[in-house]
């Protein structure tokens, strides 16, 4: 068997794999925090809710409604941006102009609303939510072998990321969601209805989170208190990364997710606390993230 | 801006009302044992002690810490370990839990003082969620157990601390102690340098002050009191677990000052007896603490970001206007 700095190759592999896979949550997390912010200037602490909330909304599809896998991709993103919008309209509204911790504050409330809700229904326990019919089995790669899953995973996260950069960067929407970022009394003086851009822009920034959460669902069991979690590592990226620019946080969270899975293979017992370490190193050598610009 | 600027021009000094409602409240708080479940007390006190070592950082520099759970969960394992491993005098191991926490608070705000406003609340989020894990895998923190069956001992080798009102006594003392020091620090020139960078950083900063010095300095000693709180809870409640190092307690002690009042004296003092009688009062219940704890957070923030007693002193500010 071929080895690899002393390791097996298929354990490397493998942990690259894994790697990668949390490192598309990372990507697709933390570029929704980092729309939201850009436009809201609002840490959404609900995004790792929103992300359990769409992991949820797919089990009950299916075990209620009988609604697979497919559907659930599109259902779920669209039912919890709808709530995401709601929250906006309602609450996130009032608080703008307000010191930025008060929107961090809000949200924090709300996602102990919905997890706390949740586990109260559900148990803390993780439920099973089975891969499609298409997608089970393996796929030999010649030096390894691949859950399809997991590689559609890989595959469609990156499709994801690709398709929001390109919305942002390529459509007229885009521009104008740029253009509020910059100034949004300038553009609103232009005749573009930024309150609705805000509204639109949160409830998307949700639905994306939803959507990673049903990516989620076959390969992480779905918990109420699988979003908090995964938030608090994303909230590192972020600043590892700086929410300066789209693409940069694309980037950041599949490099630290890789980084996080090679350090299971050569030192276990850090591979917690990897990304945290890295955060310090880049605050103390990069303090504004490496694709950031201090304000 | 900060956090707390709008209601918190001035610190006033003690005047004669504030005297009189000192002396009724520690002739109370000496009192309460008698009339209370003295465990509910020293539980209240300590969280009291921990929300006003928390509002020293919001409430006066407008720094929002994600992460005081590090701290005060952190003294409470080096407290349990020093008396109960290594055999100390309780009052020196919940000596030892401050100056741990403060060592920590060094080195945490030390990196989070490198950037501002909401990515300062994510930086010290995710450096406690560090800590978390480091303490789920250390040996001497026994992971998911704890360190269970923290003796009380004997405080000086005197003062046996089993006895409930012995204990509380010395809860108290602490309590007081810490108060003390905040109101010392918050009312000293060093504090005034704070407000001064909680109203206007750059303008300190032209001022020729080194407001990143300022910033960790005020980081240290609110994490240092934070940990006195935690170290004496674990002697009080005689264990340490992964509960006080999470973030849900980071989130428990934003709460409790949010609603007490932020950058007010008494505010985290309120707040934490509300939000531990709450809890004490749920727990028999069906309700989930959780989303309870949840509510009151959307409710202050989007209603009364002021906090009770912030909307109390508001409300007497205006009053004299009206009737004269």
């Amino acid at each position: 068997m071929s080895t690899i700095f002393g390791i097996p190759a298929p354990a490397l592999y493998g942990q690259i794999l894994i790697g990668l896979i949390n490192g598309s949550f990372y990507a697709m997390l933390s570029l929704g925090l980092a729309v939201i912010f850009g436009l809201l200037r609002v840490i959404n602490f609900t995004h790792g809710a929103q992300y359990m909330l769409g992991a949820f909304a797919a089990y009950l599809l299916l075990t209620y409604a009988g609604i697979g896998y497919w559907p659930a991709l599109v259902l779920a993103p669209l039912l919890v941006g709808v709530v995401a919008v709601l929250i906006e309209r309602f609450m996130l509204r009032r608080l703008y102009g307000l010191d930025p911790l008060y929107g961090l504050l809000l949200t924090f409330g709300l996602a102990l609303i919905f997890e706390g809700a949740f586990r109260h229904w559900f148990g803390a326990a993780g439920k099973p939510y089975a891969p499609p019919a298409q997608l089970t089995g393996a796929l030999n790669l010649g030096f390894m072998f691949m859950p399809i899953y997991r590689g559609w995973v890989v595959v469609a996260s990156l499709f994801v990321c690709l398709g929001t950069w390109l919305l942002i960067e390529k459509t007229r929407l885009g521009a104008y969601l740029r253009a509020a970022t910059e100034n949004a009394t300038l553009v609103q003086a232009f005749g573009v209805n930024v309150p609705l851009l805000l509204t639109l822009t949160y409830g998307l920034g949700a639905a994306l989170a939803a959507l990673a959460g049903v990516l989620a669902a076959p390969i992480y069991q779905v918990s109420p208190l699988m979003g908090t979690n995964l938030i608090i590592i994303v909230f590192a990226v972020v600043v590892v990364g700086g929410m300066g620019s789209i693409l940069g946080a694309i980037v950041t969270g599949y490099v630290l997710g890789v980084l996080e899975g090679l350090t299971k293979v050569f030192y276990p017992e850090a591979s917690s606390i990897v990304i945290f370490v890295i955060m310090a190193i880049v605050l103390l050598v990069r303090p504004a993230g490496l694709f950031g610009r201090e304000e | 801006m900060a956090v707390g600027t709008q209601y918190l021009a001035e610190q006033p000094r003690l005047r004669t009302p504030s005297l009189v409602f000192g002396a009724i409240a520690l002739a109370a708080l000496v009192a309460a044992p008698f009339f209370f479940y003295p465990v509910f007390l020293m539980s209240i006190l300590c969280f009291a002690l921990f929300a006003c070592a928390f509002n020293l950082l919001i409430g006066y520099v407008g720094l929002l810490s994600f992460g005081h759970a590090a701290f005060f969960g952190g003294a409470a394992y080096f407290t349990a370990h020093a008396v109960k491993v290594w055999g100390w005098e309780p009052l020196a191991g919940i000596l030892l839990g401050a100056v741990g926490a403060a060592a920590m608070g060094l080195v945490i705000g030390f990196l989070a003082i490198r950037r501002q406003g909401i990515y300062f609340a994510m930086i010290t989020l995710a450096l406690s969620q560090m800590f978390a894990f480091i303490c789920l895998q250390a040996p001497f923190t026994h992971g998911e157990d704890g360190i269970q069956g923290v003796p009380r001992g004997h405080l000086l080798g005197l003062v046996d601390l089993n006895e409930p009102r012995a204990m509380y006594y010395l809860t108290l003392a602490i309590f007081l102690f810490g108060l003390f020091a905040i109101w010392r620090i918050v009312n000293s020139p060093f504090g005034n340098i704070l407000k001064a960078i909680r109203e206007n950083e750059r303008r300190a900063v032209s001022l020729g002050y080194r407001v990143d010095r300022y910033k960790l300095g005020a980081f240290v000693m609110s994490a240092a009191l934070a940990g006195l709180a935690g170290g004496t809870k674990a002697i009080v409640f005689q264990f340490a677990t992964l509960t006080d190092v999470q973030w849900q307690m980071s989130g428990e002690v934003i709460l409790m000052t949010l609603l007490g009042g932020i950058g007010t004296m008494i505010g985290p003092i309120v707040g934490a007896g509300l939000v531990i009688a709450l809890q004490n009062y749920l727990a028999s219940s069906q309700f989930p603490v959780t989303v309870l704890i949840g509510i009151i957070f959307v409710i202050c923030v989007l209603l009364f970001r002021r906090g009770i007693v912030g909307e109390i002193l508001e409300l007497m500010k205006r009053r004299p206007k009206g009737t004269a």
